[in-house]
């Protein structure tokens, strides 16, 4: 009754269908990660004046290198933008450099967050001195964590495009992970405005 | 090597204790003795416990949910009978075991019986019911079950190895802080939280793309039944609400864990950062508990009552409206944390604006009931005693909702009685209801009446021996939670709540017999139109138990009773000139190992065997990896072996064996002459 051309067929449109609903869902996700965020912001603002007689936010931020750091966050943003570029040019080789690219940027981003953490804590600064700095770190440090989750995903994409080349199902996961990578450029300035800023004003 | 994990874990400190643990233990082999003996291993594991299919998925979560229940049971009969004896003596409980019952019984109860509940027959009905194949992602479905049972298995281990949490089951800081619980019990409770809360929040991302994206052609937002609305409106107030548990989870591990200040008493903590937190994930929670079960009311009542639901309109803008008011309370569960006379009235006035939505559906449903042909259906009188008891419970909730009376009530048994009476009711019953009424769907034949019956009226008359007395011990002043007391005057109460609970235990029993009974008696029982009880939505045009493809063509909605409508018009089971091939999601073996990773990570995490946590989330990130590169989820099920199931099962289906819908025909309607009253 079916010969290989049409379950081929039968597939593709099923997979283009699963694909959409993928993009949907990520959506979503990316809104439950965000309500995460949300709430840890606000235990922030709650504790940011919670320093208990150790170090203040005046004492700790410094805006040059929390500058850098965004450079490094945007910079990567920007550069996976041309990687998504490239896919739709169907360009792989393209693709998989501006991925590199990003990749590199985002591993600068995390060292020079963790040049700043490890500073912090040598000066007696850590997460369990005040809830100050407890909120601090619990912020900024799911942020690391999601930049260093996508950086992770990265690889993977670049190991994916490599074997697979631009197919329907590694576009639809770059396009995905371009969304995470895009948001969490959005959740730094978040974190930028509300913990950098006021922090050093 | 082992963290602070070593023998002194046995519970050797009570008798009761030990018990507890044997009994756990006991079961697990018996279980595992079962399986061996039926030389069942490979079937659960290819058919079960690899398979993506939702009903099957759906299944497992009751199965999950009705162990757990039993387990939370026994606790609440040991609190029942600890509390009958224990005036002026210390009972035969001791203190700190006592505290881990009430802790274990709430955090069973909500997390472990209701949640996979509902989360089960959402699985197996809502796909159907919107004319789906599956639900939007199979693969992520079969993981948040297993973490939803890595979590359950958490909970049921700690019984055995070390000790639950005594710091009830909302956890409040600072008392389940570090400094004033050291042990492990705190830890057990926060891990069975976080994994299963993960796979709680994966549930609800998973089901709003499938009703927004799966629904059938025709099956627009308004045709939606109304099972699958409030499985909507709970699936956005999980995506929402449960990053919040996951959230303040995590903030009071790594309190307790790596010795941050979040909710420390000293250190510039806030503990009651935590209440807040905790209650904007906790406040839509008792929504999400209630909304399905109200959907499944709403489906028994219209069926039952041989009548199109009344004010179906009305019943979907009240479930949005619950929904995101939902979310705008949450303060009311401590107005006595000082917040000013404003603050609290606001939040007081939104709560009392909660129960307009509420008391709407009530009346829907009674007015799709009057002048219906009413049958005692056991999921119908499960509808019918919620509706009068929840009542008494929403008015209490009022009560409780203005600040000033909240400030005698609070934490007292008043408070207890107030929210057994919406969930037992509003939520439990309506599963009950469910099951009653879906069972054939999922197994092909029919629960035995009898027994449901009996288990309703054990059930509703311990309801109200178990909780009456707790409202007027509130009155007379009794705290929540009390392991011994002084005051003669409240035992009395207290042995007739001891007897309500020993008539809620005749309930359950009569559930088992009722499976059981129903197992043995199921070839009399058998259901072989796929529409045992003349429904109207579209889960009753599937065979029983439904194909792996639930619908072999998918179905043309023109009505709001979509099957309802196909058997007035005709169309329903007529075979199609043609059948076309279907692609299927492939079983995965990834979720249950997804789900072990989930409770070893969570056992490493509460006896400090850091090894094993990071390997733990190594593996699991190498499974999730796996699974990214994997681009062969899905086979095909080839027409021709569609066309011959549907053939076998259209050929048993006899005119005999159909409902007969001339009674339902319009009659008189047409010409405009009223209708003289029809009884």
């Amino acid at each position: 009754m079916t010969d290989m051309s049409t379950t081929a067929d039968v597939l593709e449109h099923e997979e283009a269908k699963s694909l959409e609903a993928r993009e949907f869902g990520f959506w979503v996700y990316l809104m439950t990660d965000a309500v995460i965020f949300a709430l840890l912001f606000a235990s922030y603002v709650v504790l940011s004046n919670n320093s208990a007689a150790g170090p203040t936010s005046k004492d700790l931020f410094d805006l040059g290198h929390t500058a850098g750091e965004t450079a490094l966050l945007l910079l990567s943003s920007l550069t996976f933008g041309f990687a998504t570029i490239a896919m739709s040019a169907g360009q792989a080789g393209r693709v998989v450099q501006w991925l590199i690219v990003s990749m590199v940027l985002g591993l600068g981003f995390l060292a020079m967050e963790l040049i700043e953490f490890h500073g912090m804590i040598a000066a007696g600064a850590g997460p369990g001195t005040s809830g100050f700095l407890s909120a601090f770190f619990t912020l900024v440090g799911t942020h690391g964590l999601h930049v260093t989750f996508g950086a992770i995903g990265i690889c993977v994409m670049i190991g994916q495009v490599l074997v697979k080349g631009l197919t329907l199902p590694v576009r639809s996961r770059l396009i995905r992970l371009g969304l995470f990578w895009h948001f969490l450029d959005i959740v730094w300035i978040g974190i930028f405005s509300v913990v950098y800023l006021p922090g050093v004003m | 090597m082992l963290g602070r994990l070593t023998f002194d874990a046995i519970p050797l400190y009570s008798w009761v204790a030990m018990g507890g643990a044997a009994v756990t233990v006991g079961g697990g082999l018996a279980v595992f003795l079962l399986i061996t003996y039926l030389r069942a291993w490979k079937v659960l594991w290819t058919d079960w416990l690899t398979s993506v299919d939702h009903k099957k998925i759906g299944i497992m979560y009751v199965v999950l949910a009705l162990v757990m229940l039993a387990r939370g049971f026994v606790d609440a009969l040991m609190m029942r009978a600890q509390q009958a004896i224990a005036l002026n003596n210390d009972g035969y409980l001791p203190a700190e075991h006592f505290e881990q019952i009430f802790s274990s019984h709430g955090t069973i109860m909500i997390f472990f019986v209701a949640m996979p509940f509902l989360t089960g027959l959402i699985n197996i009905i809502v796909p159907q019911q919107i004319g789906a194949r599956d639900v939007a992602f199979p693969f992520l479905n079969s993981v948040s079950l297993f973490l939803t049972a890595a979590g359950a298995g958490l909970v049921l281990i700690s019984l055995v190895i070390g000790k639950f949490s005594t710091a009830g089951w909302t956890g409040y800081p600072p008392y389940s802080g570090i400094d004033y619980n050291p042990g492990v019990g705190v830890d057990y409770w926060l891990w069975a939280l976080i994994v299963s809360g993960v796979g709680s929040t994966m549930t609800g991302i998973n089901f709003i793309v499938t009703i927004v994206k799966n629904r059938c052609p025709g099956m627009t937002y308004m045709r939606m039944p109304l099972f699958t609305w409030t499985a909507l409106c709970i699936s956005v107030l999980i995506a929402f609400a449960f990053p919040a548990l996951t959230v303040v989870a995590a903030q009071l591990v790594l309190d307790r864990t790596l010795g941050f200040h979040f909710f420390t008493n000293g250190d510039g903590g806030n503990m009651m950062m935590f209440a807040n937190l905790l209650w904007i994930w906790g406040h839509p929670e008792v929504y999400i508990l209630i909304l399905p079960a109200f959907g499944i009311f709403s489906e028994v009542v219209a069926t039952f009552s041989r009548k199109r639901l009344f004010g179906y309109k009305s019943l979907v803008y009240a479930t949005a409206c619950i929904a995101i008011l939902s979310f705008t309370v949450w303060l009311h569960h401590f107005f006595t944390m000082g917040s000013s006379a404003n603050v609290n009235a606001v939040f007081g006035i939104a709560t009392m604006i909660i129960a307009v939505p509420t008391g709407v559906k009530i009346f829907d449903w009674m007015f799709t009931m009057y002048r219906g042909r009413i049958e005692f259906h056991p999921s119908m009188v499960f509808t019918i005693g919620f509706m009068v008891t929840f009542v008494i419970g929403g008015v209490t909730g009022v009560l409780l909702a203005l600040p000033p009376a909240d400030y005698l009530m609070h934490n007292s048994t008043f408070l207890v009685a107030h929210f057994h009476n919406m969930l037992i009711p509003g939520a439990l019953f309506g599963y009950f209801a469910g099951l009653n009424y879906w069972f054939p769907k999922a197994f092909g034949f029919k629960l035995d009446a009898k027994w449901g019956i009996r288990s309703f009226w054990f059930w509703i008359v311990g309801f109200y021996l178990a909780f009456m007395p707790l409202y007027v011990l509130g009155f007379m002043g009794m705290s929540r939670r009390m392991e011994h007391y002084a005051d003669p005057t409240w035992q009395p109460y207290l042995i007739v709540a001891a007897l309500g609970a020993v008539c809620i235990l005749c309930g359950i029993i009569c559930i088992a017999v009722q499976l059981y009974v129903s197992a043995r008696n199921w070839g009399s029982a058998r259901d072989t139109t796929g529409d045992p009880w003349n429904g109207r939505t579209l889960e009753w045009a599937t065979s029983s138990p439904p194909a792996p493809y639930n619908f072999a063509i998918l179905p043309e909605v023109r009505d709001l009773d979509a099957f309802h409508d196909m058997k007035i018009k005709g169309t329903a089971y007529q075979a199609p000139t043609s059948y076309e091939d279907i692609v299927m999601p492939k079983s995965s073996g990834l979720g249950p190992v997804l789900g072990a990773l989930g409770f070893a990570l969570g056992f490493a995490m509460v006896w400090y065997i850091w090894w094993l946590a990071a390997l733990c989330l190594v593996l699991a990130l190498v499974c999730i990896g796996i699974r990214a590169c994997d681009d062969d989820t899905e086979y095909v099920i080839p027409a021709s072996e569609v066309a011959a199931i549907e053939n076998v099962r259209l050929a048993q289906i006899t005119p005999a064996d159909m409902h007969d819908m001339r009674d339902f025909l319009p009659r008189g309607a047409a010409s405009g002459a009223a209708l003289p009253g029809r009884a």
